[in-house]
């Protein structure tokens, strides 16, 4: 009966689209929180699956930091023309102009904590009631606990020990005014799922995921893209060293770490996806500050 | 084995339940530890962290998430752990085993393929073993694997193995198992996880693993009945597909063919199969769990909450629902509330006619007086709706044959149903063709 059944990736793609269409039923103004890393292209690509030959039924949402890798962003416009959506920017600058947050000091500043307030607030503004995020369950452990459709209070806070029961493929969306959802349609995909699809399917992503070479700063065991965002003082400028690495996730350059890499292709990186003893967020400093670092973002309205 | 190509794999879905003593998370860590999924830094972290609470190494505290279940040493959630060999990728849904948690039990449940169920070869069968093959049962799971542990403790004796067998299979007699296998081992040694016990010469079955890779789930869904919920609607109103309207949505049962007859719900329409569409452009046969959009030849008023079905072979449609349900709030369910309930792609709302029973979960005891479910109470109860539904029995199909209630007050998820046979054939009647 071989004939009917479908392989792994198959099955997570069907899965996927079925919980992309069920935001598109449920809710009023859903939108696509997208970073311009893997995860949230392949959120993008299924959404153009799930509705075509129809537009997507929503736009796309990028949080801002102001601290991006260029070619990330360069990769986020040429995408959006590609799918046709409306993209929507919201920058954590203008929270930290307008005195919505206050920005971190010292060498280890990043504006990564201060994304879930720019968040909340472009959810208030544009009275979003759900955003799809690419968050997976095999990131991180407060992330094995998530929900397909997770709800969230008017403060736009994550409840962990009191969540919905979620049983077979009944979602319920339903909530008050000025609660919204997080819907995660990748929940149950790994890392290396995301890559072998983005093989099979030879989706574009940024350059920045293949082996370059670039001037990098080791702190603290993670290896950064040399940048201003960086504080750098004087005698860390002098350990700058040229390096050949690849970025496992992208975030914003104060918080990415590289890996040493010479997986060039697409091929070669699902080779070595297969192989790392080190997880994915392993090489994520914003994580790496306290054990529940995560679960305490998520719990104030994080992706 | 070699290396299947990475588009050859499947995807089993398994469920486990255990509480603190039973080896459960030492069993999942020695799973994730020797498939090689769990990785260095997580593995120091766990470390340091044992360390930190003067303990051995502590499997536990990687399935334990969240900040209070390890502040408090309990398992609350779910948690969902990811595992692949090179044949298979595994998803577990690894739940709390014990009585206070059967809802959580109950969601882990609904979307596995295989329910793994751990007994302590000291104790032998007890309460929670009973609670745990129930639920399995209750919830259909199409295969059940009772993996008898730490025999390291009983001398790796046949005697015990055998004994705990036969009470099993004396009692799940009075349930609907359609597979079980039976496993000797120790997750502390290893013995029959992933390799072969070399303490164990009276066993010939096989390891645990190698049973995970190998149980055949190709006939898992039901591929008689077809039954497509409608989910969304597609209508490009572009010019290019000015006239396009598309049926969006899972196949929950059934092959569906480009120019089958089908039937639609509630509306009784006939009309034909145009096209089927997935992903990778049209295709002669769609199938379950497959995300399609279907075309129909003929214009038809359809939407979200409709039923495409196969002409003469309907659901049954009604609005007395009779099914069993896990209570999952603490607000009790009570005869006479309302509540709104969702059913495939369906919602109505319905109001609770009669609570015919509440089962003791530990010896299947049927409690006929009882007037209310609490939280993680199991029962039979019957609903009217105030639109019919378009359903199955569950044993005969998962899809249609499921249903969550939600609290109007509070749109909390507060029971999941599983529809039984309707009871008396004279308020339903199968809808005429």
């Amino acid at each position: 009966m071989k004939r009917y059944n479908l392989n792994h990736l198959q099955k997570l793609e069907a899965e996927s689209i079925y919980v992309i269409r069920e935001v598109a039923a449920q809710f009023e103004r859903p939108v696509l929180l997208f970073s311009g890393g893997k995860d949230s292209i392949v959120l993008g690509h299924l959404s153009r699956k799930a509705f075509s030959p129809a537009k997507i039924p929503f736009p796309f949402l990028h949080i801002d930091t102001g601290h991006n890798f260029p070619e990330v962003l360069i990769f986020r416009d040429t995408f959006a023309k590609y799918l046709d959506i409306r993209l929507l920017v919201s920058s954590v600058q203008r929270s930290i102009d307008t005195g919505r947050v206050k920005e971190e000091t010292g060498k280890h500043a990043s504006r990564n904590y201060l994304q879930s307030i720019t968040l909340l607030d472009a959810i208030h503004e544009y009275k979003f009631d759900a955003a799809i995020g690419g968050g997976r369950r095999d990131e991180e452990k407060s992330r094995a606990k998530e929900r397909f459709f997770s709800h969230r209070n008017d403060f736009g806070q994550w409840d962990p020990k009191n969540q919905r029961p979620e049983l077979w493929d009944v979602y319920n969306g339903r909530k008050h005014i000025g609660e919204h959802f997080r819907v995660f349609p990748l929940s149950n995909w790994t890392e290396l799922d995301i890559w072998q699809y983005i093989l099979k399917e030879r989706i574009q992503i940024p350059l920045i995921y293949f082996s370059h070479t670039r001037d990098c700063i080791i702190r603290d065991g993670v290896i950064y893209a040399y940048s201003d965002y960086l504080h750098l003082d004087a005698a860390e400028k002098k350990t700058a060293q040229s390096m050949t690495v690849r970025f496992r996730t992208v975030g914003d350059m104060t918080c990415t770490g590289a890996i040493q890499s010479n997986a060039r292709t697409l091929e070669e990186i699902v080779q070595e996806v297969a192989t790392y003893r080190i997880s994915e967020r392993g090489t994520r400093a914003d994580d790496r500050r306290s054990e529940n670092a995560l679960e305490d973002r998520k719990k104030e309205g994080y992706f | 084995m070699e290396q299947k190509s990475y588009l050859d794999m499947d995807l089993l879905r398994f469920t486990t339940a255990g509480s603190v003593d039973d080896g459960k998370s030492t069993l999942i860590g020695r799973l994730l530890y020797d498939s090689k999924t769990l990785f260095q830094d997580q593995l120091e972290n766990l470390e340091r962290l044992s360390q930190q609470r003067g303990e051995e190494l502590n499997l536990a505290l990687l399935t334990d998430g969240l900040r209070a279940e390890r502040e408090q040493g309990i398992t609350i959630d779910v948690a969902y752990r990811y595992f692949a060999t090179p044949v298979r990728k595994f998803i577990i849904a690894d739940t709390p085993g014990h009585i206070q948690y059967t809802r959580n039990m109950v969601t882990g449940a609904s979307t596995a393929n295989l329910a793994l169920i751990l007994v302590d070869a000291r104790n032998g069968v007890t309460e929670q073993t009973h609670r745990h093959i129930f639920i399995a049962s209750l919830l259909q799971i199409p295969h059940f694997v009772v993996c008898i542990n730490k025999m390291d403790l009983v001398s790796y004796k046949q005697e015990i193995y055998d004994t705990i067998k036969n009470e099993i299979e004396d009692f799940i007699s009075k349930l609907i198992v359609p597979d079980i296998t039976f496993i000797p081992i120790s997750a502390l040694k290893g013995d029959n996880v992933v390799h072969a016990s070399n303490q164990m010469n009276w066993y010939h079955g096989p390891t645990l693993l190698y049973h995970l890779e190998d149980v055949h789930i190709g006939s898992d869904e039901n591929l008689v009945d077809c039954r497509f919920p409608v989910q969304y609607v597609i209508r490009p109103r572009s010019d290019k597909h000015h006239d396009y309207r598309g049926y969006a949505g899972k196949i929950a049962s059934g092959i569906f063919k480009p120019g089958d007859r089908v039937t639609v719900l509630p509306s009784g329409f006939t009309t034909t199969i145009k096209s089927i569409e997935t992903p990778q452009g049209e295709i002669n046969e769609a199938f379950p769990p497959m995300s399609v959009v279907v075309q129909l030849k003929d214009d038809l008023d359809i939407s979200r909450g409709d039923m495409l079905v196969r002409e003469h072979n309907t659901p049954l449609i009604g609005q007395n629902i009779d099914f069993m349900v896990c209570w999952m709030n603490t607000k009790p369910l009570t005869s006479g509330t309302r509540y709104i309930i969702r059913h495939t792609t369906r919602e109505t709302k319905g109001i609770v006619k009669e609570i015919q029973y509440k089962i003791d979960i530990n010896t299947l005891h049927r409690i006929p007086e009882a007037t209310q479910l609490g939280l993680n109470d199991i029962g039979r109860i019957t609903m009217r709706t105030a639109q019919p539904l378009f359903y199955d029995s569950y044993q005969h199909n998962r899809a249609t044959g499921s249903i969550i209630l939600i609290d109007e007050a509070t749109n909390e998820t507060v029971g999941a149903g599983m529809i039984r046979e309707p009871s008396t054939k004279v308020t339903e009647k199968k809808k005429k063709e």
